[in-house]
């Protein structure tokens, strides 16, 4: 029994040790590099560093430690594995069908649209949105502007290169989402790539932004960040929807991931709910 | 020669009656993991675990990517607990049963506080019941009970692994008695669980076991 009681403790020890150390982690990389991991969820942060530990052929994270931060080659490879979020074209296909259904008639009413995707990643939803307001007859008075904390997957998105295995989730995703086209229009494939019409992005400008350390650059129809503040913590997802909130037009949209409210953040009262179970709030003060 | 009892009285050892030291451990958060198979197995599990069962519960069952409302909609007209889709930064309370969404990953903090990702299938599943283990048992160590229950492949074996080492209590489902048997025979080779049980004992012996527990 003494021995299960000293284990447990030994067990709480290591735990508390762990939590010290991806402290001085995201401390390290904060003042070294400038980018601010501090408040990151820590379950997935945690699961991301150990990735990158046994990577690197290390064994704890303080050996991670030194290793970034004296080799920016590896800090380049952890930047990656602490800001790359997979995604899909249509993801959440209901998502889009409500977004059709409930705010592209309101956006009719607009001679111009501004539209922010914030976290865009390698651009799969910012096709999607691209495609969507091309058949509602939108797309040549929308401009988008994604952004991502990433350089590297900017350039992905702005290629407009995606792998040809992933087209048939994406067609299904298109179909169910309201599509009233055929998907296979918007893409050539090559080889092992879907290459989508570069029309796409003539009105999308793609740029780096770090939501955790830049400010508000412009005002917005409609802000789009989806599956993107999981990743934070609630202090950190307040000052993030804190930044939404200056950058959005009074009647602007907030569309968020399918699992992410703003019930819990210090916004709630800024938004009346347009598509509760999608996600999709509209600023109303 | 005496028979033995169809379930030991509390958690005693089998020989000599004791009470064991599991079941004076105060448990803080039951995961648990299943894949094909799994819908009617947790049927049978909630539905004799009671409103007020004082151990919050958070599942990760392999679904398909677009499945939606209706498998908490089912799992809670077969219990009485409250069984919903995991919100992110939502916090756990007791009485409740959390799932992992469709295409997320689900993940408990320290404090009782759901995160989701997006990051990779992990061995081909998003929900991972590995990746839900493995952060449990890092927030909760010993306070963490795991349930692995039906399931076709492999996922739950390593989490339940770590939930082992850092002290955790691990149930497990008799292949056997399992719709498939290749997840819980996996999580029985990769460490030395504490109970291996029929499908219809599973449910009576979490209420024993988290009897002091809340």
């Amino acid at each position: 029994m003494a021995n299960t009681q000293a284990a447990i403790l030994d067990e709480q020890a290591k735990a508390d040790l762990e939590q010290i150390e991806v402290g001085l982690l995201t401390e390290g990389i904060y003042q070294h590099y400038g980018f601010d991991f501090r408040d990151y969820s820590l379950p997935s942060l945690r699961r991301r560093i150990w990735k990158r530990v046994y990577a690197e052929g290390l064994s704890t994270i303080s050996g991670l430690i030194e290793k970034v931060l004296h080799d920016p080659q590896s800090m380049e490879r952890l930047l990656l594995d602490l800001s790359v979020n997979t995604t899909a074209m249509f993801r959440d296909p209901t998502f889009y069908l409500a977004f059709r259904r409930k705010v592209v008639p309101m956006l009719r009413t607009y001679p111009f649209v501004r539209i922010w995707h914030a976290g865009c990643s390698t651009g799969e939803e910012v096709y999607s949105m691209a495609i969507l307001l091309h058949e509602e007859g939108l797309y040549d008075r929308c401009r988008i502007y994604a952004t991502d904390i990433n350089e590297a997957v900017l350039q992905k998105a702005k290629s407009g290169i995606f792998p040809l295995s992933t087209m048939q989730e994406n067609t299904s995703n298109y179909i169910t989402g309201g599509g009233t086209g055929t998907f296979s229009d918007y893409y050539t494939a090559r080889y092992d790539y879907a290459i989508f019409r570069p029309s796409l992005r003539e009105n999308v400008v793609f740029a780096q932004h770090n939501l955790v350390t830049d400010a508000s650059f412009n005002h917005f129809n409609v802000i789009f960040c989806r599956n993107v503040l999981i990743y934070f913590n609630n202090a950190l997802q307040d000052r993030v929807q804190q930044l939404f909130l200056q950058s959005m037009e009074m009647f602007g949209i907030l569309g968020l991931g399918k699992k992410e409210s703003i019930k819990y953040t210090t916004v709630s009262e800024n938004y009346d709910e347009v598509d509760a179970e999608e996600r999709l709030y509209r600023r109303v003060r | 020669m005496s028979t033995r009892p169809a379930l030991p009285p509390g958690i005693r050892s089998w020989t000599d009656g004791r009470v064991l030291p599991a079941a004076q451990q105060k448990y803080e958060l039951i995961v648990l993991g299943c894949s094909m198979g799994g819908m009617s197995a947790m049927e049978q599990i909630f539905s004799v675990l009671p409103a007020d069962f004082p151990v919050p519960i958070v599942v990760a069952q392999h679904r398909y990517r677009t499945s939606g409302e209706a498998l908490p909609s089912f799992l809670r007209r077969h219990s009485k607990l409250n069984v919903v889709d995991a919100l992110d930064k939502q916090w756990v309370h007791p009485g409740n049963v959390y799932l992992a969404p469709a295409d997320y990953h689900l993940l408990v903090d320290r404090d009782g506080e759901l995160s989701l990702s997006v990051d990779a299938a992990v061995a081909y599943s998003r929900p991972s019941i590995d990746v839900l283990f493995e952060s449990a048992a890092d927030a909760y160590l010993a306070g963490t009970v795991a349930v692995v229950l039906t399931g076709a492949n492999a996922d739950g074996a390593r989490g339940a692994k770590r939930i082992k080492e850092r002290g955790g209590f691990v149930v497990v489902q008799d292949p056997q008695t399992a719709e498939s048997p290749e997840m819980p025979s996996a999580a029985i080779a990769a460490t030395r669980v504490d109970r291996i049980l029929p499908l219809n004992r599973i449910g009576p012996f979490l209420v024993e076991l988290c009897r002091n527990s809340g």
